[in-house]
């Protein structure tokens, strides 16, 4: 399956990446995604979504997903 | 209801008083605005701030935005609910955040207007990243993520 995977704010400066089309086979979660992108260990703290919707680390992607990593958020 | 991310400075008190006239809402059917207005500081953890830049991830706080003020819309009955929100750079003083709620009283408005911000601060994803005054340094605001 191919996904898009986006990486936002100070998440992005720590890794170094912007975003990524990448193709991956079997049952993939986001937290394989998450080590698919980086040998770096999840923060404890980090937010993970799937095409623009909050979900957890032991989430299913499907083909053609969006995945975006994220630190919390400070809007407002 | 409108919700809306704005690259560029906008004023909120000229929003809230055009918003009437080009929304639903008939003359004389609001008996409540209300209005919560978030402005850029000078100053964050004992330091000058020079400027910061907003982020958003555009799509994702579109939605989640839009899906909340549908929920406010619906639990507290309002009339209208607007919500505006820069990104980009941003300078001292200038606006940050519009929500206006109107409601036939105030009660309604109120209730709505808070529940709508607290969402916001809590789930929409934005991110700001400060320049601090007579220095080079820059810091993330609140969003400190440790990666090793």
């Amino acid at each position: 399956m191919n996904i898009t995977v986006k990486v936002f704010a100070s998440l992005r400066e720590d890794l170094g990446i912007d975003s990524a089309n990448i193709r991956l086979s079997g049952e993939v979660t986001t937290l394989d995604v998450w080590k698919e992108i980086t040998d770096k260990q999840p923060p404890s703290n980090l937010l993970c979504a799937i095409n623009h919707q909050y979900v957890g680390f032991d989430e299913t992607v499907r083909d053609g997903d969006e995945i975006a990593f994220f630190p919390p958020v400070n809007g407002g | 209801m409108h919700i809306q991310i704005c690259p560029e400075a906008f004023d909120p008190w000229s929003e809230i008083s055009d918003y009437p006239a080009r929304s639903k809402m008939k003359p004389g059917s609001y008996g409540a605005c209300s209005v919560f207005v978030g402005f850029m500081r000078d100053f964050n953890l004992g330091n000058k701030i020079q400027c910061l830049e907003l982020e958003h991830y555009h799509g994702m706080t579109e939605k989640l935005l839009t899906e909340h003020a549908e929920k406010v819309d619906q639990q507290y009955g309002l009339l209208e609910l607007l919500v505006l929100h820069r990104v980009g750079m941003i300078y001292p003083q200038d606006p940050i955040v519009l929500v206006a709620t109107w409601s036939a009283h105030r009660a309604e408005a109120f209730k709505g207007c808070h529940d709508m911000m607290e969402y916001l601060k809590a789930n929409a994803t934005f991110w700001k990243k400060e320049s601090l005054a007579n220095s080079q340094h820059q810091r993330w605001v609140d969003s400190q993520i440790v990666v090793t």
